[in-house]
């Protein structure tokens, strides 16, 4: 009995407290029922648009304009998903998914290693200058790409790298300030006692950093690389201005032009494609939530 | 003997010093290479632009001094209704989405069952949010037919034009970063989840209701992190581009011309490289003196715990 009475919410056994008499259960599950019923509701309004974008993708033509509000079609018409598939000007979105996947991809893989190397730096090794970088390397956090982006623009076009992937994943190789950061507070939480074990059995730094770091890394690695690639496959203003020829486009790019209202009028392939590029987000999404999660609350990343 | 081996470790240091300084460089070598090449160098190039008349097409500029900020500041009023529309998308969207953050995290700061589910559920928004399928969805919502006004319809009430109308056009846009409250909401309900419970405990004792709860022990403990918030909120805030550009481009009137959607419009359509570049660093020095004032403002403000003297 007693053990039952101790799971009583704390405000409610505060003494001064006069309430009817109701027996505390009752009311800590009307208190349950109604936080849910709250707080419920409130989800469903939020994810409304999403789940209305992804209704209204199955919906035949007519549907869209005469059955706007309702998430589930009445009639299940799954035939937008080809039709918007088809992509223009003769391109399909085999194309585009192609050339964000290897964009999203490799970018990712460029700038997750990068970012761990360099943190390790950071982070473990003792060197003139390290304090005054590692600020520089914060205030990068807070620059517009504005600044950097036009003088970038005209040199890479100097190279006549134009619809190419290199000015996109050139910047790439020093890594993220945003990763690098979150990778650096990942291995101060790792005790020195292991590095100093490795030394003393004469490991370099870049030994230590191999075979001691590293293998430590992977839930900071796997954060980074989530974040990585779905930032990336989001990516909008960078291809818009590098990459101008449509075979070259990624799914961002392509969804910009085929859902362009001067030229598109069948809806139903535009909520197609759009709830389909939202996809290897919200898988991502859905299986590595946890790291999400701690990603964000630890440092802050944005989402 | 012991002074031996204290010198010959003091030796040994200093030599693994030097070694290190080298081995350090090595190893942040990517990152300060890439820094140069892509950031240092750009940042004082386009300092330089910013004085000339650079056109890309033609690859030649003059040097024309002030010319420039001359322009932006005196003669180009689309330049301040852009200067306009940021601010106002700025002074609403950073409250509104920090005090929806704020409410949803405290709401989740509960043990009860199910609330991992909500907290995706509330994320979500966020995760896409940033991606081109949201904003042509958007406006697909707010147009002239759409999702809001059809069912403004349902109920009797004629919707206006959304996005064509100057006074409305904004909003929506204003509307769309609010919802998107998902991270600062996961890192106020990391720094609620730091709140020692005891504090609570100990207020309740004293007969504090939950309002002073809240003003007295939320809100103090939290404005470390409310500050983080709205730096990161602040700055994110003044480079929206991509929404503006699908949404409303920049239409009706300007009124939804955003700043960093300006600078490109005159660097990448007209081209107008040194133009732009003067308008991006004018941009830097605002968020430069903005991110200033809020840290210097912070001692004002900002509780931290360590100031209690420990």
């Amino acid at each position: 009995m007693a053990g039952i009475e101790a799971q009583a919410p704390a405000g409610l056994s505060a003494p001064r407290v006069v309430r009817p008499a109701v027996p505390w259960y009752q009311r800590a599950v009307a208190r349950t029922v109604f936080y849910h019923l709250a707080v419920g509701v409130t989800c469903f309004f939020m994810l409304y648009p999403i789940l209305w974008l992804v209704g209204s993708s199955f919906k035949p033509p007519d549907e869209i304009w005469t059955n706007q509000t309702a998430i589930i079609p009445n009639e299940f018409y799954p035939q937008n998903y080809p039709n918007g598939w088809a992509g223009f000007g003769g391109i399909s979105f085999t194309t585009f998914y192609r050339n964000s996947l290897f964009y999203a991809t490799l970018g990712t893989i460029l700038s997750v290693s990068a970012s761990s190397v360099v943190a390790y730096g950071f982070a473990r090794v003792r060197f003139r200058g390290r304090r005054i970088w590692f600020a520089v390397m914060l205030v990068t956090l807070m620059l517009p790409t504005q600044v950097q982006i036009i003088p970038q623009y005209i040199v890479f076009k100097q190279l006549g790298w134009l619809n190419t992937f290199y000015p996109l994943l050139l910047p790439r190789i020093g890594g993220s300030a945003f990763f690098i950061f979150m990778i650096i507070q990942f291995i101060r939480s790792i005790p020195v006692d292991l590095d100093e074990a490795a030394m003393i059995d004469g490991a370099s730094k870049f030994g230590i950093f191999l075979r001691v770091i590293l293998p430590q890394l992977t839930p900071a690695i796997i954060t980074a690389a989530i974040f990585s690639f779905y930032w990336t496959w989001d990516e909008f203003l960078v291809p818009l201005i590098y990459l101008n020829s449509p075979e070259l486009y990624l799914v961002s790019l392509a969804l910009r032009t085929f859902s362009d209202p001067s030229g598109q009028t069948d809806w139903g392939a535009i909520f197609a494609m759009s709830a389909l590029s939202l996809l290897p987000v919200f898988v991502i999404f859905i299986s590595f939530q946890r790291y999400l999660v701690e990603g964000i609350s630890t440092t802050g990343l944005k989402g | 003997m012991a002074a031996a081996t204290l010198t010959k470790g003091k030796r040994r240091r200093k030599s693994n010093f030097g070694q290190d300084n080298l081995v350090g460089y090595l190893f942040i070598g990517p990152w300060l290479i890439a820094f140069f090449l892509f950031t240092f160098i750009p940042i004082s190039v386009s300092l330089l632009l910013s004085f000339t008349d650079y056109n890309v097409l033609a690859n030649s500029g003059d040097f024309i001094g002030l010319d420039n900020f001359q322009r932006m500041f005196f003669e180009d009023r689309r330049y301040w209704r852009s200067v306009n529309a940021t601010v106002k998308y700025v002074v609403f969207s950073v409250p509104l989405r920090l005090v929806f953050a704020l409410a949803v995290a405290m709401l989740l700061n509960t043990y009860r069952r199910g609330v991992g589910v909500y907290r995706a559920a509330f994320y979500a928004p966020s995760i896409i949010g940033g991606s081109i399928a949201v904003a042509v969805m958007w406006r697909e919502i707010f147009g002239n037919d759409g999702l809001v006004n059809f069912t403004l319809n349902l109920l009797g009430i004629e919707g206006p034009n959304w996005l064509g109308r100057p006074e409305t056009a904004i909003w929506t846009l204003i509307i769309l970063a609010a919802w998107q409250f998902g991270s600062p909401m996961l890192i106020f309900l990391a720094g609620l989840k730091n709140i020692p419970k005891h504090l609570y405990e100990s207020a309740e004792i004293d007969g504090a209701n939950s309002l002073q709860r809240f003003l007295r022990i939320t809100l103090p403990m939290l404005t470390p992190i409310i500050f983080f918030n709205l730096i990161m909120q602040l700055i994110s805030g003044f480079m929206v581009f991509t929404q503006a550009f699908i949404v409303t481009q920049g239409r009706p009137l300007d009124t939804t011309l955003f700043y960093a959607l300006y600078v490109y419009r005159r660097a990448f359509e007209q081209n107008e490289m040194g133009y732009a570049s003067a308008m991006a660093w004018v941009m830097l020095m605002v968020i430069a003196v903005l991110t200033a004032f809020v840290f210097r403002s912070s001692s004002y403000w900002v509780h931290y715990e360590a100031d209690e003297g420990t």
